[in-house]
């Protein structure tokens, strides 16, 4: 009787976590860990805060794996809304840190509003297209557009181009899954491009120094090039495998800025080499592949678009971040996913990964 | 059917158009993934090494370790120029922000003066740009302790042990030990094309003067390296190896630090230069400049104010004399012309001349100091009483051509060749001279009149001290000839071994012995019955002299009287001398600028010297200055 109870306990437990996700979310997060205690291990260690954070995420992935996509597809218009407003207190109340606007003070605690949105903006956008799923029109598109447009206008303000990026990638993957025509998407590029050259004009100068030391890093390499310049050297001495584990000089001799957090990567390169780098990115290849598996079997066009986004979303993540250590794209704050220390940006991913395996284990649920 | 139909064929396009999407995705995906992948083996293994050694020069540093300095000792080992080690507070000015605050915010813990401040100043305008330089040294145990618990608000700034450098003996021979300060833009190019660029990384400070700067190279030593790993903050972790530094080699001197601490107080407060050399090696005992100064004060970079009270004094104190004053020899010429006169052939020692009191040339009456003259004289004669008019006669026999080549063999006019920097020339005087020195034509021709004065020591004729002082040696030693040196041998710091410096003679002047002994026995005859009697009266050894009196100003006929001119036009006294006769141990030439007669103030010195160096007496008093005989 109180095996039986186990057993079904057990069931329950299991029951809508997918076990391929769920393996490769392990082996990342070991990794991370690992990583996160050499980078540290100097200093004050953080091995045992990340822990923490990594089982608040699975918990919170295993909760939303629960929730039937209907369920979830309800949380979009308030989350949504509930991040709209907070971002327009952030624009007009936020505190001020090393010049950016992107905090709220609640008074015991600061929150960090954009990132709610990186899940609340393709929630919104695919109830949305959902709920007119039966006659999409350009129209619709272009309202999601705008849905899109403004919280990626207010992010992008405080500044946070990274955050801004990432979740205008994430709203732009859902139109593009919901069937966005190419034209539309042709049109986008075009603008875009158009766009480029005011865009400039209105970036921060800091944003600025970090595209154009990009193109040659050696312009500044105090300044703007020093995280750049270090990490590729990080990488490249790294070599085919390594220089083992603990024993990266570039590392403990803390010439890699960040190296806990969105420089991770490099710290990971120079302990374990390209063979290392070669197993991340499968690993990497692995998650997404999986992602984009659950997102052509997903049932509705929900879960479709989200799973989708989603997928795309954590792939923008390891390429952003990764091209970035490696010097082929401009620095923007964009964290490894399940590498890099940090707690919110953990859970969000985790909740990420939990939505794509409610989309995965309810799917025969919806059909019946 | 139809009606049916449609929207499930639609449904069916839109999900095929999704799934179409969804592989373009995983296409887009693979193929940034390869991109990333292609980069990554584009830096690990095709750059590796490339990055592989930009890894290796950021992690280990290369630091130099500044090698101990030479000690420099006199000839007894007295030490002239020692190190010490103490703590200064240096900043980087590079690596500060706000220089003014910071150094107002130091002021708070350790004390720092305005005149601290003001030597900061001036080293920051000669700096190199990237050194450390000190705000505060000297630095108490307390302040050490102070600065290092406040180290982390001051970025830039820190506590170094350093190693002094210290003169024990102060101004005493400042002249000839020289000094050491801080490495300037024109030392820079000399170390860069000495080839010693890499030897002096790391090392603040060269020899600026003297021995300090003549034996720099010498007394540097080489630098030692160590390999640490640094930090990105700079800071060092660990010591990977060291290459430990070879430290300078050790100079021991000629010169006789207490026979030049006499000397110098024989000067007292007169200014002058006095060169005394030990004739069988040209090595140098003494080599007095005064006044002198304190060459401690520049070691650290010197004070304003101190730096103005020496170079704004009338007195000069940094000028060397003995290197680079020029004087007429005066009558101190006169024995050279002599020798001259036997060696050409132009006379033999018994000629004699009658001397009415003057020689006339040319229309113009040239006069001996003694009214009537001194009436049958030959050459010993004209030495112990200093005859002029047979010296203006003899010139005037001799021809200047003849004079000039003669002088220049006992190094007249020409540098010595003595182990100091920036010795002067002087002037040897002769109408190739002339037309070198002068532009207009009308200048450059050289007069016979102006031969006449050559004979005694006037006229162009301008040596410095060590000259005067090496001819002395060089007819003391009969013609055998050193060059002046004031370092007897380095010893090398690694194997102890010494190298002497100039062990062998530099040229041998093929003198007739008879020639040079009737000038010795003249110059002795100065000494007993002559113009020096009065200085050498009683002395314990036979010695050799002559006074001179070089003038300052002509008076144009009128009687000069020393009590009459101010002070700064009167004649200035020389003498030269060498004892003992036979066996000459040190010979000599003192000059007092402005000292009247040679015979009064000069004469009196060298006797000192003398006794102090062959007797081992040290001087009772002054001597007496009254009451002698002109020269």
């Amino acid at each position: 009787m109180f095996q039986d109870l186990l057993l079904r306990l057990r069931a329950r437990l299991v029951a809508r976590v997918d076990g391929p996700l769920l393996c490769i979310m392990l082996a990342l997060m070991a990794s991370g860990l690992a990583t996160v205690y050499s980078a540290t291990y100097d200093a004050h260690n953080r091995v045992l805060a990340q822990s923490l954070n990594m089982a608040v995420g699975l918990c919170a992935m295993w909760m939303v794996a629960q929730l039937p996509p209907p369920k979830l597809m309800r949380f979009g218009v308030p989350l949504y809304a509930l991040g709209l407003v907070l971002l327009v207190l952030v624009f007009f109340f936020g505190t001020k840190v090393n010049g950016a606007r992107r905090w709220l003070s609640l008074g015991f605690t600061r929150i960090q509003p954009s990132e709610l949105l990186k899940l609340a903006v393709p929630l919104m956008l695919a109830w949305y297209l959902h709920k007119h799923e039966a006659a999409l029109k350009l129209r619709h598109y272009a309202i999601a557009a705008v849905l899109l447009l403004l919280p990626f206008a207010l992010i992008a303000k405080q500044p946070d181009l990274g955050t801004a990026i990432l979740v205008g990638a994430a709203g732009f993957y859902v139109l593009f899954f919901a069937g966005l025509p190419w034209q539309a998407i042709a049109g986008l590029l075009g603008a875009a491009a158009a766009a480029a050259p005011f865009a400039w004009t209105m970036m921060h100068d800091y944003q600025r120094k970090r595209i154009l030391t990009l193109i040659d890093p050696t312009s500044d390499p105090l300044g703007a090039g020093y995280h750049i310049i270090q990490s590729t050297i990080a990488i490249g001495s790294g070599g085919g495998f390594g220089k083992g584990w603990l024993a990266g000089t570039q590392t403990h001799l803390e010439f890699i800025p960040e190296r806990h957090t969105d420089f991770i990567f490099a710290v990971f390169a120079e302990e374990h080499g390209l063979f290392g780098a070669g197993v991340l990115v499968v690993l990497y290849l692995l998650l997404i592949g999986r992602g984009l598996m659950i997102t052509a079997n997903a049932s509705t066009l929900f879960s479709r678009v989200i799973a989708g986004s989603i997928t795309l979303s954590l792939f923008t993540y390891a390429f952003v971040n990764m091209g970035m250590v490696a010097g082929i794209l401009p620095v923007v704050g964009v964290p490894l996913p399940f590498m890099s220390y940090g707690g919110t940006a953990l859970v969000t991913l985790s909740v990420s990964v939990g939505i794509l395996m409610s989309i995965q284990s309810h799917r025969m649920l919806v059909r019946k | 059917m139809l009606t049916l139909r449609s929207p499930l064929k639609t449904a069916d396009r839109e999900l095929a158009r999704f799934r179409f999407r969804a592989a373009l995705a995983g296409v887009a995906v693979v193929a940034a993934f390869a991109l990333l992948m292609a980069r990554f083996f584009h830096l690990q293994i095709v750059q590796h090494e490339y990055y592989t050694t930009r890894a290796e020069d950021n992690r280990i540093s290369l630091v130099p370790i500044v090698p101990n300095r030479g000690v420099i000792a006199d000839s007894k080992g007295v030490v002239l120029a020692r190190n010490y080690s103490a703590f200064t507070l240096e900043i980087t000015p590079s690596k500060v922000d706000d220089l003014e605050a910071t150094i107002e915010a130091l002021g708070k813990i350790i004390e720092i003066l305005p005149k601290d401040r003001k030597r900061f100043r001036r080293l920051l305008e000669e700096s190199k740009t990237f050194e450390s330089l000190p705000i505060r040294s000297r630095l108490s145990e307390e302040e050490v302790a102070r600065f290092a618990a406040n180290r982390y608000l001051f970025p830039g700034v820190e506590v170094k042990a350093r190693l002094f450098r210290q003169y024990p003996l102060g101004p005493i021979g400042a002249h000839a030990i020289g000094y050491i300060g801080r490495i300037n833009k024109k030392d820079l190019e000399l170390i860069e094309e000495s080839e010693q660029a890499a030897n002096y990384k790391g090392t603040d400070h060269i020899g600026k003067t003297g021995l300090e700067q003549s034996y720099e190279f010498h007394l540097h030593g080489e630098t030692g390296y160590e390999q640490v790993e640094i930090d990105a903050g700079g800071r060092a972790i660990r010591s990977l190896s060291r290459t430990a530094p070879v430290q300078g080699n050790n100079l021991t001197l000629t010169l006789d630090i207490k026979l030049q601490e006499m000397a110098e107080r024989a000067f007292g407060d007169r200014r002058g230069a006095l060169v005394a050399i030990e004739p069988a090696t040209g090595g140098i005992l003494a080599l007095v400049s005064t006044p002198t100064f304190d060459p401690n004060l520049f070691v650290d970079g010197i004070r304003s104010d101190d730096w103005d009270l020496l170079n704004n004094s009338p007195d000069r104190p940094l000028l060397n004399r003995a290197l680079n004053g020029a004087y007429p020899p005066g009558s101190t010429f006169k024995p050279f012309m002599a020798l001259a006169a036997l060696e050409t052939g132009k006379r033999t020692p018994g000629q004699s001349i009658a001397d009415p009191g003057f020689f006339n040339f040319g229309g113009h009456q040239f006069r001996d100091d003694k009214k009537g003259g001194h009436g049958m004289v030959d050459m010993h004669k004209s030495i112990v009483h200093s005859c002029d008019t047979y010296y203006y006669i003899l010139a005037n026999d001799m021809g200047i051509d003849s004079i000039a080549r003669f002088m220049s063999q006992l190094s007249f006019g020409q540098r010595t060749g003595v182990d100091i920097e920036g010795e002067s020339e002087g002037v040897l005087p002769s109408p190739e001279w002339k037309k070198r020195r002068f532009k207009r034509p009308e200048q450059q021709k050289w007069f016979a009149g102006e031969t006449v004065s050559i004979g005694i020591g006037q006229g162009y004729n301008a040596y410095t001290p060590i000259q005067l002082a090496q001819a002395t040696a060089v007819v003391a030693n009969s013609g055998v000839m050193f060059r002046p040196h004031l370092v007897r041998y380095i010893v090398d710091s690694r194997t102890g071994e010494k190298t002497m410096i100039e062990p062998e003679p530099m040229r041998v002047l093929p003198w007739k012995r008879q020639h040079v002994e009737v000038i010795k026995r003249a110059m002795v005859g100065v000494n007993t019955h002559g113009t020096g009697a009065k200085a050498f009266a009683g002395a314990g050894y036979v010695a050799a002299g002559k006074t001179g009196t070089a003038q300052v100003f002509s008076l144009k006929g009128a009687e000069y009287k020393s009590s009459r001119v101010k002070k700064e036009l009167r004649d200035h006294a020389l003498f030269i001398a060498f004892a003992p006769v036979d066996e000459p141990k040190i010979a000599l030439a003192v000059l007092v600028e402005n000292g009247g007669f040679g015979a009064q103030s000069a004469a009196p010195i060298a006797r000192m010297v003398f006794d102090y160096y062959l007797l081992g007496k040290l001087p009772q008093g002054a001597a007496a200055e009254d009451d002698v005989e002109d020269d």
